[in-house]
């Protein structure tokens, strides 16, 4: 029962980093699966011109926006951690879609590649992919995204159905989805823009096509495939880099980039650099008070086995062994308290993850970490009575009662 | 030369600018195989004496010579290893750990000797069987009676085969039957070659050893030792046996 009291400062201090360690991976951890991506480790580097992604739908192309060629293609497939690439082009919002005459409104139009899918993620659900022929032969056939087979065909059979883009009518030839589904967390506006984007649906066709429907000297998006998360922000960089390097235009503001990434990285560290100073600042108040207590109990129980120490030093017990004794204690005490305080913070977590419906993830580092370090406070704290046990002197501690 | 003799031994308690005086001029040579008796008041210094020769407490100023060895010159974990190996020690109020068992208290000096766990046990079992204690070696100090408890302290006084078993008022806290049993225990181990310095202020336990010295006021004297049995009941009736031999 007073060693308990005792470890209970060590017991909240290391629960309430645990907690908040777990609260706190577990909210980058979503924060990444959202706007990073779900695996698929693909970013998106598009035209930007004032800070915006730049639509040229309705106005025209500026002068010194070369189209992107093989050979920057090639360039991007070269650099360090690219598994894949693809140029794609892209309309969003386009009101000229039709199915039996009635308006799609919102829908996507994206005219892509042949390493599209593979690059952002998608597998064929239903028919069929684009092959190599579709793109050489000019076919007027269109992939549509689950989103849009259920908001246009409902339980009907897409395939075979054709869907009007600028009048010219394209045959669904297959069914495409994201290969692993999430829920969205809107954080900010952009997030909002870009899942509301997503979810109005996407069209398909082979980019062959593309001036068919759209002009031809629209700029394109690249979507580039890194070989994990973490490399993604690099090779976004350097993507954007070589990017940057074929404009010619006078306007400054016109620049490839991929926004999102480096903004919702930057904001990943913001949280988790911010919650650190909150963490290292309980951390050290409640294992201070935590370690108070252990330097506290131990006093006290050297000074009640002041007999035991005498008659263990009578025996020929030396200091070192008496020192060791006590230390062993303190850290057993603090390593206790530390392994207690690390259950309670993973049950006070899944009590956060369910009342405050944050997503918690127990980080394996932070507990090992707590609990080495609680036994380091055992060390710290223990070392005072420890000494002051070995030094007794046997005669007196022997005639204490 | 002797196992150990003490030259010129003076001793002072330095409590807070208060020094207390309690031993002056001792000398004392004791031999191998020697039992020898230290009576005195309570109050003369005996266990004051006794603590030096233990090594457990140090002298202010004179020699001590142990075993061919200096101890004034010594370390504190030399002098912790002469405790262990050297000496045994059985105190008036057993000094066992509460909560350990009769086998574990015994060999308890084994451990700080480096004895692996095995042997350490084994030899505790011996030690134990020696002072007829078999049956009783996983009892704890509480569960066993006063002499019972007193054997397990000299069965682990002795666990390490010292040369010098000291005893400070062995049967101080004991009946009259359970300290004589441990004075036959005494005289056994003594025949079997031990070396028994002893502390007593009752004549008849006192008369167990082969030689005897009085500490007066912190000086030693020798003297003749109490005749056994019904002899020494009758000078037990008188005054302090002390006084008897001063005169
Ligand atoms: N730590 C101490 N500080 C001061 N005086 C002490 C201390 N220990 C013992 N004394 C004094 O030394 C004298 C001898 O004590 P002690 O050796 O215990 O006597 P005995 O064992 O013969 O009864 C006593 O007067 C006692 O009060
Ligand atoms: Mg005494």
């Amino acid at each position: 029962m007073r060693s308990f009291l005792t470890m209970l400062g060590i017991i909240v201090g290391v629960a309430a980093v645990i907690a908040v360690v777990s609260t706190i991976t577990g909210t980058n951890e979503q924060i990444k699966n959202n706007l990073i991506g779900d695996g698929t480790n693909t970013v998106t580097i598009q035209l930007y011109r004032n800070g915006w992604p730049a639509d040229f739908s309705y106005s025209d192309v500026p002068e010194g926006i070369p189209e992107l060629n093989e050979k920057v293609r090639k360039d991007i497939l070269d650099m360090d951690h690219v598994v894949n690439v693809s140029l794609i082009h892209m309309h969003t919002y386009v009101d000229s879609l039709y199915y039996h005459g009635h308006q799609l409104s919102g829908g996507q139009v994206f005219g892509i590649d042949e390493n599209y899918f593979e690059t952002a993620g998608y597998h064929v659900v239903l028919g069929r992919g684009f092959s190599t022929a579709d793109f050489k032969d000019q076919r007027k056939i269109a992939i549509i995204d689950d989103t849009l087979k259920n908001s246009v065909f409902g339980g009907e059979n897409p395939l075979g159905k054709s869907i009007d883009i600028v009048g010219e009518p394209f045959v669904v030839v297959g069914v495409v989805n994201k290969k692993s589904e999430f829920e969205p967390v809107i954080n900010t506006v952009e997030d909002y823009y870009m899942y509301n984007d997503y979810s109005s649906g996407v069209l398909y066709i082979p980019d062959s096509m593309w001036p068919l429907v759209f002009r031809y000297d629209e700029p394109k998006q690249v979507i580039v495939k890194a070989d994990s998360t973490d490399t993604m922000t690099e090779v976004g960089n350097q993507c954007k880099e070589i990017l940057n390097a074929t404009l010619t235009s006078t306007d400054q503001t016109i620049k490839y980039e991929s926004t999102d990434l480096a903004e919702s990285a930057s904001q990943l560290q913001q949280l988790s650099s911010s919650a650190n100073i909150l963490l290292i600042g309980i951390a050290s108040i409640s294992l201070l008070v935590g370690g108070i207590g252990v330097m506290n109990i131990m006093l006290v129980s050297v000074t009640e086995r002041t007999r035991e120490i005498g008659i263990k030093k009578a025996l020929g017990a030396r200091k070192n062994r008496i020192l060791r004794q006590f230390l062993m204690e303190a850290v057993i005490l603090s390593g206790i308290g530390g392994i207690l305080g690390v259950v309670t913070g993973i049950v006070l977590s899944k009590i956060i993850s369910l009342v405050a419906l944050i997503p918690t993830a127990i980080n394996p580092y932070a507990i090992i970490i707590a609990v080495l370090f609680s036994m380091v406070i055992g060390v710290v704290f223990g070392m005072v009575p420890s000494i002051k046990a070995s030094k007794l002197n046997p005669i007196e501690a022997l005639r204490y009662e | 030369m002797a196992l150990l003799s003490l030259r010129n031994i003076y001793k002072e308690y330095d409590n807070e600018e208060i020094k207390v005086p309690v031993l002056f001029d001792i000398d004392l040579d004791v031999e191998e195989g020697e039992y020898l008796v230290i009576m005195g008041h309570s109050g003369s210094g005996k266990s004051t004496l006794m603590n030096i020769i233990g090594c457990l407490d140090e002298a202010t100023s004179g020699e001590y010579i142990l075993d061919g060895e200096d101890v004034s010159k010594k370390s504190d974990n030399e002098l912790a290893d002469i405790r262990n190996k050297t000496i045994g020690f059985v105190f008036q109020t057993f000094n066992l750990l509460p909560k350990e068992t009769a086998q574990v208290n015994v060999a308890l000096p084994l451990l700080y000797a480096g004895v692996p766990k095995q042997e350490r046990m084994e030899r505790a079992k011996e030690a134990l069987e020696k002072m007829g204690l078999g049956d009783r070696m996983d009892f704890l100090p509480n569960q066993l009676s006063g002499g019972q408890k007193q054997r397990v302290a000299i069965a682990r006084a002795i666990v390490t085969n010292p040369k010098i078993l000291l005893a400070d008022e062995p049967t101080g806290a004991l009946d009259t039957a359970s300290g004589m049993q441990i004075m036959d225990l005494f005289s056994k181990l003594n025949e079997e070659g031990i070396t028994i310095i002893m502390i007593t202020h009752e004549p008849d336990i006192a008369a167990y050893g082969k030689r005897m010295v009085v500490i007066q006021d912190g000086r030693l004297k020798s003297a003749e030792k109490p005749k056994k049995i019904e002899q020494t009941k009758e000078t037990l009736d008188e005054t302090e046996p002390t006084e008897d031999n001063q005169e």
